[in-house]
């Protein structure tokens, strides 16, 4: 065990697999010689030289193509993405070809590719280098998505996911890459499709993942002092979605809450709740509520950001709101 | 294929001269001035692109266009805007998040607009606008006008297929666009010649889509203003597109978090000696247009204007919270919530 950033577990996940395996390289803008515009590849050109660790021009759609194209045919990419709001470049490719090419060709070929990078409202970035896409992601058959909010997460879910046979999409936060926690040295996988219970309780489940889980365990904190005892699952896999661990918490508290950094309106959390409510609206003392950021595009003025976040007061809120039975 | 130089012979009128020095300096002052509210901490925010070095690319070239013309560029956009005409009260203004800045606090330093100008942004997703520009030069043929339309990008947009996708279809029909390349040899940390196939521009972007191609030294303002003077009389002539390699250089990291540990210390005291600002007062202090007491007193104006302008920005109120909800559509916004 040894306490190391976010970013620094992300680099130990990539080299390790890359001195694991010789297909595996990592192709991105500025992720050679600048070490990375968020340093996470930092000192990984000098270890694996110029073949493995590749700086391309700022052609999204076309280093994208590329590593699909390499993977059907036995290499296994790991694409990053400066941010994944420039991902929308290259959305054709991800979605088209990554995603259908082993349903399409009827399981000839497969893209093994994890395509990672930061992405979120960071701060001021504005409404183009802001987005949340992992709705969209989640939206597709034939993708993975995985969303780690801790340093041990964002490391054995990273392996797994250079080890998956299908396309991953990767998707990391700007603001969590400093971050520093326990991460086990050397051979560490967390499984995909694994949710975790951060925080057990039996008043309330509250769902979350990636940044928002510090909000959410805060809240949790506050909630505690008022009696209510909050269950905080992190469900790090966005798709597929650990159903059976959000049913048997809920199946406990009655009751549950999704926070996400993302906009309302067909975002991620309602098709959490959808699913929930298919197996469990009997089991459900109140309706499912959200927290999520608010329904406008990203403005850059700082305050007016930060009032759109789901936010500690805004997580009691909801679950005040759904423990009316107990209040 | 431009023959004209600074040296050779004046291309502009001395009123038009000064007002270009005068231009540029404020640019350089607003800029360097950016940079220091910025290291101070929590005033400016996100990413931020300074424009130190590059100045005689949007002075001289957006100095010869018409009012009714079009300028667009990418997020290193705060001297285009200034050398529009933007106030440098609304340029700081909006880099501070306030609603008096040039998109009400929302857009930041990447995304200044001013549509009185025909200031058609400050755009961030690298190549996106390209294809804006084309889209731009459509309308004023499709409606017999005989504006046109400037675009700018880096040398690392040419990599992004919109910009061939447009050169395309801006060459196929004739559209009224001038694009200019600035060539500042960088692509945030990645040089030239890591990024790009072809060293020769004019090749990559005008030669392979019938374009007429021109490669100059940008340091040159009137060079940049009788090379775009030609251009623009050829899209107004109904003759289409032309592909500019303006070869520049930038004084200060890619933004405001780059080490610029691509570069020597040499390399950029070698560019800072042929800083186009210096140069050309020198020209036009040789050409008897200018002397050293009426430069001082324009640097003393554009000093006490960049105050100004961090003074009305402090002042100014904050965008407020009901404004997150607004200008989202042309009707009430009703949110999906
Ligand atoms: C599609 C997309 N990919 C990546 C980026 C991140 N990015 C912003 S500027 C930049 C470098 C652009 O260099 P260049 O076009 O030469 O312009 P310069 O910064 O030199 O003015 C990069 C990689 C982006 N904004 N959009
Ligand atoms: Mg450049």
């Amino acid at each position: 065990m040894s306490v190391i950033a976010y970013r620094e577990a992300l680099n130990q996940a990539m080299s390790e697999e890359m001195e694991r395996d010789e297909r595996v390289f990592l192709m991105g803008e500025e992720v050679a010689e600048y070490d990375g515009a968020y340093k996470v590849s930092q000192g990984m050109l000098a270890r694996f030289g110029p073949r493995r660790i590749i700086d391309t021009p700022i052609s999204e759609e076309g280093f994208c193509g590329m590593g699909i194209g390499a993977a059907m045919v036995g290499l296994r990419p790991i694409v990053e993405f400066m941010t994944f709001s420039f991902s929308l470049v290259a959305i054709d490719q991800i979605v088209n070809n990554a995603a259908n090419m082993r349903y399409m060709s009827g399981g000839q070929f497969a893209v093994p590719i994890v395509f990672r990078g930061s992405s979120g409202m960071a701060g001021c970035l504005a409404a183009t280098h802001s987005h949340r896409l992992e709705a969209w992601y989640a939206h597709i058959p034939g993708l993975t998505v995985v969303m780690p909010a801790t340093p041990a997460d964002a490391k054995g879910l990273l392996k797994s996911a250079i080890r998956s046979d299908d396309p991953v999409i990767f998707i990391e936060h700007e603001v969590l890459y400093g971050d520093k926690g326990e991460v086990p040295d050397g051979e560490h996988l967390v499984p995909i499709g694994k949710a975790e219970i951060k925080r057990a309780g039996s008043d309330v489940t509250l769902i979350t993942y990636s940044r928002s889980l510090k909000a959410t365990m805060a809240a949790a904190e506050t909630l505690a002092g008022e009696g209510i005892d909050a269950e905080v699952i992190d469900i790090r896999t966005i798709r597929p979605l650990d159903l059976d661990t959000l049913l048997e918490s809920v199946g406990k508290t009655h009751r549950a809450v999704i926070v996400e950094e993302d906009w309302p309106y067909c975002g991620l959390g309602a098709g959490i709740s959808d699913r929930i409510m298919q197996k469990a609206f009997d089991e459900l003392d109140a309706p499912i509520r959200r927290v999520t950021t608010k329904d406008a595009p990203i403005p850059y003025n700082r305050a007016l950001e930060a009032s759109m976040l789901p936010s500690v007061d805004r997580v009691v809120a909801q679950v005040r709101d759904v423990m009316y039975s107990r209040l | 294929m431009s023959q004209a130089t600074t040296e050779a012979k004046p291309v502009v009128s001395k009123n038009q001269a000064v007002g270009w020095l005068r231009q540029m300096l404020l640019i350089r002052r607003f800029e360097e001035q950016s940079y220091k509210l910025y290291q101070m901490g929590g005033k400016i925010g996100g990413f931020c692109h300074l424009y130190s070095g590059q100045e005689p690319v949007a002075v001289g070239s957006i100095g010869v266009l018409r009012e009714d013309d079009y300028v667009i560029t990418a997020y290193r956009d705060h001297g285009h805007a200034l050398a529009r005409g933007m106030g440098a009260n609304e340029a700081m203004a909006e880099l501070l998040g306030r609603y008096t800045g040039c998109s009400k606090g929302k857009g930041g330093s990447m995304h200044f607009f001013d549509a009185e100008k025909g200031f058609l942004g400050g755009h961030a997703i690298v190549g996106s606008h390209i294809p804006l520009a084309a889209g731009v030069a459509f309308a004023s043929k499709y409606q017999n006008k005989d504006s046109v339309c400037i675009c700018y990008f880096g040398d690392g947009a040419m990599n992004q297929g919109s910009l061939h996708e447009a050169f395309n279809m801006a060459s196929l029909w004739k559209l009224p666009v001038i694009y200019v390349v600035e060539n500042n040899m960088m692509s945030m940390g990645t040089q030239l010649h890591r990024h790009s196939c072809l060293m020769d521009l004019t090749v990559r972007c005008g030669t392979a889509y019938g374009i007429p191609g021109y490669s100059i030294d940008a340091n040159d303002i009137e060079l940049v203003a009788t090379t775009t003077r030609e251009c623009a009389a050829r899209a107004r002539a109904g003759e289409g597109p032309s592909f500019i390699e303006m070869k520049t250089y930038r004084y200060r990291g890619h933004s405001m978090s780059d080490p610029a540990k691509y570069r020597t210390k040499e390399e950029l005291e070698d560019a800072k000696a042929r800083d186009p600002i210096v140069a050309y007062e020198h020209i036009l202090k040789d050409r008897g247009w200018i002397d050293d007491e009426a430069i001082e007193r324009m640097h003393d104006e554009i000093k006490a204007e960049v105050e100004e302008s961090i003074k009305f920005a402090e002042e100014s109120e904050q965008t407020p919270p009901e404004a997150l909800y607004q200008d989202v559509t042309v009707a009430h916004h009703i949110p999906q919530e």
